[in-house]
């Protein structure tokens, strides 16, 4: 009894302190984005918004907002449509040579997104696609595709596979049954997808920092202000991405723990109910 | 039969080389209600299969009214089926399910809630139509499966071990009313299943399948007491099969020599049996008297229990009858009510020689 409570305790005790050492640097810049003075000193000077004002109205941040707002939507979109494709040509089909084509297909993710960056500059220059924004909406699908696959794929997993084919059977063709079976059944898996490579997008720098040339995404911008001066700007800046990051990330998972199997059509699960209000 | 319906006209189905339907034809008329039987991978749910256009056939044809049916895509075919798995849409209410077929033929949208209805009537669960599936029970689900299936009023329902996930008791009231259903509709039902009380019980006609052949098309009765070979035999209800070599033919009678004694049995019609010729007898377990009463029975067989099954009001006794063979004597359990059987107890059975099946082959 006394060894299981002490055990409970250290456990307890390394939960607090592994999630303390996760989130206190990024509660820690929050509490500063709020501080009127220049230096990160205990205790806060006064409460005040006036990072949030300064890059408010300074117009590199705003228009690198603008270009990640751009580029976050549009990669999500496409990634998550591609990665649909490619995730139920895993689920429908069998063919020679399935098992190179998904680890192709699953495999940009672990390459160093350093290497990953570098050589979309190299190709994409020599392409002539290189500088522009619409190269980092490229280069991000490229990187975001495998997750909107992976999520898509572990939600066709969970599906009988006889429903699309009693739906064939019920006098549906390929694309009926594709609009009336597959997509409602995997369509938390859809918006979790939508909601993940958005945030995917969102977060990331170095590709973009490579590939983007003078369009700078926020992340990017974050970068080239701290290689000026430290600003507290910075931390406003950089609470804003996290909580953006956070909330794509919040209902990605929303959507994927919807227990939407046992929902019904055209109304939706409670949680997704709740949260449209 | 020149009337068929569904004709399947040496119908071969090969995975990967191996094939797992080999040259079935077989002919099933409008408002029959066959069953196909065997053990699990002899083909039949292959078979079924390939009716829905669910498989392609490697070889062979399947004719639904004179009309090929095999070059059709699966949503052309009107051939609806109840899936093992029942295959219900989880996301859509039981209306929605019901209503599906109908919605993919554009019928509009009153008729075809009119109609649904009508069909969730039929099999008595109307009362459920804006429930969620997961909010069924496994007799419902069953129901509504059945209605999906049948809303559109096809001329074929394919029914792949529908009744597989109930427990007994609800599956032999199933079982019931599904027969009912089909005499109602005069729908034609093919209904593949490995269980042969479910076949037998079910079908006007069974279809026994081993490693992807047909064995035997006949009616269950005639399956039962004359079944086409050793396969059948064995596979189909409690019979005992014993092997031996004829020793005397009459025109009317044969005298078969086993390691068990001499058995008198009924000459097959149709053939001419020499003395010589191997044979397989077949003895229903059910048709066995015991104890034996030697003066009434042309055969008898002695041996010792070694094992006693009870399944409701039938017993199953195993008598061990030497080298190794397991005689088998089923009895209504009142029936021995009187007798004191205990294991290692010798015991003489006895049945008649009309009661002894010589195997076709």
């Amino acid at each position: 009894m006394n060894v299981d409570r002490i055990v409970r305790r250290v456990l307890g005790g390394y939960v607090v302190v592994a999630l303390g050492f996760v989130f206190v640097p990024i509660a820690i810049s929050f509490v500063f984005s709020f501080n009127e003075g220049r230096f990160p000193i205990l205790p806060i000077e006064r409460f005040s918004t006036v990072w949030y004002e300064a890059i408010w109205n300074e117009a590199p941040v705003t228009r690198a907002f603008r270009s990640s707002i751009v580029v976050g939507v549009s990669a999500a979109f496409v990634s998550t449509f591609i990665g649909f494709a490619a995730a139920y040509t895993d689920f429908r089909y069998r063919f020679l040579g399935k098992s190179v084509y998904l680890a192709l297909a699953l495999l940009p993710p672990t390459i160093p997104v350093l290497i990953l960056g570098l050589v979309m500059l190299m190709f994409l220059g020599r392409v002539s696609l290189v500088g522009e924004l619409h190269s980092v909406i490229l280069a991000h699908v490229v990187y975001c595709t495998p997750f909107a696959m992976a999520l898509i794929r572990l939600r066709l997993s969970q599906m009988d596979p006889d429903l699309e084919r009693a739906a064939w059977n019920l006098g549906a063709n390929d694309w009926r049954a594709m609009r009336d079976v597959i997509l409602p059944f995997t369509l938390p898996a859809i918006l979790a997808a939508l909601f993940l490579t958005a945030a995917v997008s969102f977060d990331e720098f170095m590709i973009a920092f490579f590939v983007g040339g003078v369009n700078e995404t926020l992340p990017v911008r974050v970068l080239n202000m701290m290689q000026g001066q430290v600003s507290p700007r910075i931390n406003a800046v950089g609470s804003f991405v996290f909580a953006i990051s956070m909330t794509l990330v919040i209902l990605a998972q929303i959507f994927l723990l919807t227990r939407r199997g046992a929902g019904r059509a055209g109304t939706p699960g409670p949680l997704w109910g709740r949260k449209a209000g | 039969m020149t009337d068929a319906l569904l004709v399947l006209d040496r119908l071969t189905k090969r995975f990967d080389g191996r094939e797992a339907v080999s040259d079935v034809s077989l002919e099933i008329a409008q408002g029959e209600f066959v069953a196909l039987m065997g053990p699990s991978g002899c083909g039949k749910t292959t078979t079924l299969r390939m009716i829905a256009g669910l498989e392609t056939p490697s070889a062979g044809e399947i004719r639904l009214d004179g009309a090929r049916l095999d070059e059709r895509k699966p949503w052309e075919r009107d051939t609806p089926m109840v899936w093992q798995s029942l295959a219900l849409f989880p996301y859509l209410s039981v209306l929605k399910n019901v209503e599906f077929g109908l919605k993919m033929r554009k019928v509009a949208a009153r008729e075809r809630r009119r109609r649904a209805m009508s069909w969730l009537e039929q099999v008595g669960i109307a009362g459920y139509a804006n429930r969620d599936i997961a909010q069924l029970s496994g007799g419902e689900r069953q129901r509504v499966a059945l209605a999906r299936a049948l809303v559109t009023e096809p001329r074929i329902l394919l029914l792949d071990e529908p009744l597989s996930a109930l427990d007994a008791h609800l599956r032999v009231r199933m079982q019931s009313e599904i027969t009912r259903l089909q005499r109602r509709l005069g729908i034609t039902f093919v209904y593949v299943t490995h269980n042969q009380s479910e076949a037998f019980a079910m079908a006007s006609r069974v279809a026994i399948m081993n490693e992807g052949r047909i064995q035997q098309v006949a009616a269950p009765r005639e399956v039962y007491r004359a079944p086409a070979n050793r396969f059948v035999a064995e596979f189909v209800g409690t019979n005992n099969i014993v092997e031996g070599r004829i020793r005397s033919a009459t025109g009317t009678q044969v005298i078969v020599a086993t390691a068990h004694g001499d058995f008198t049995a009924a000459m097959p019609a149709g053939r001419a049996l020499a003395p010589g010729d191997a044979v397989n007898l077949v003895v229903g377990a059910d048709r066995v008297t015991m104890p034996a009463r030697a003066e009434a029975h042309a055969n008898a067989i002695s041996g010792t229990v070694i094992g006693e099954e009870f399944v409701g009001s039938v017993v199953t006794l195993h008598l061990d009858v030497g080298g190794g063979a397991v005689f088998r004597v089923q009895k209504q359990a009142h029936a021995l009510d009187d007798v004191a059987i205990a294991p290692g107890q010798t015991l003489r059975a006895s049945w008649r020689a009309e009661d002894t099946y010589v195997l076709p082959e």
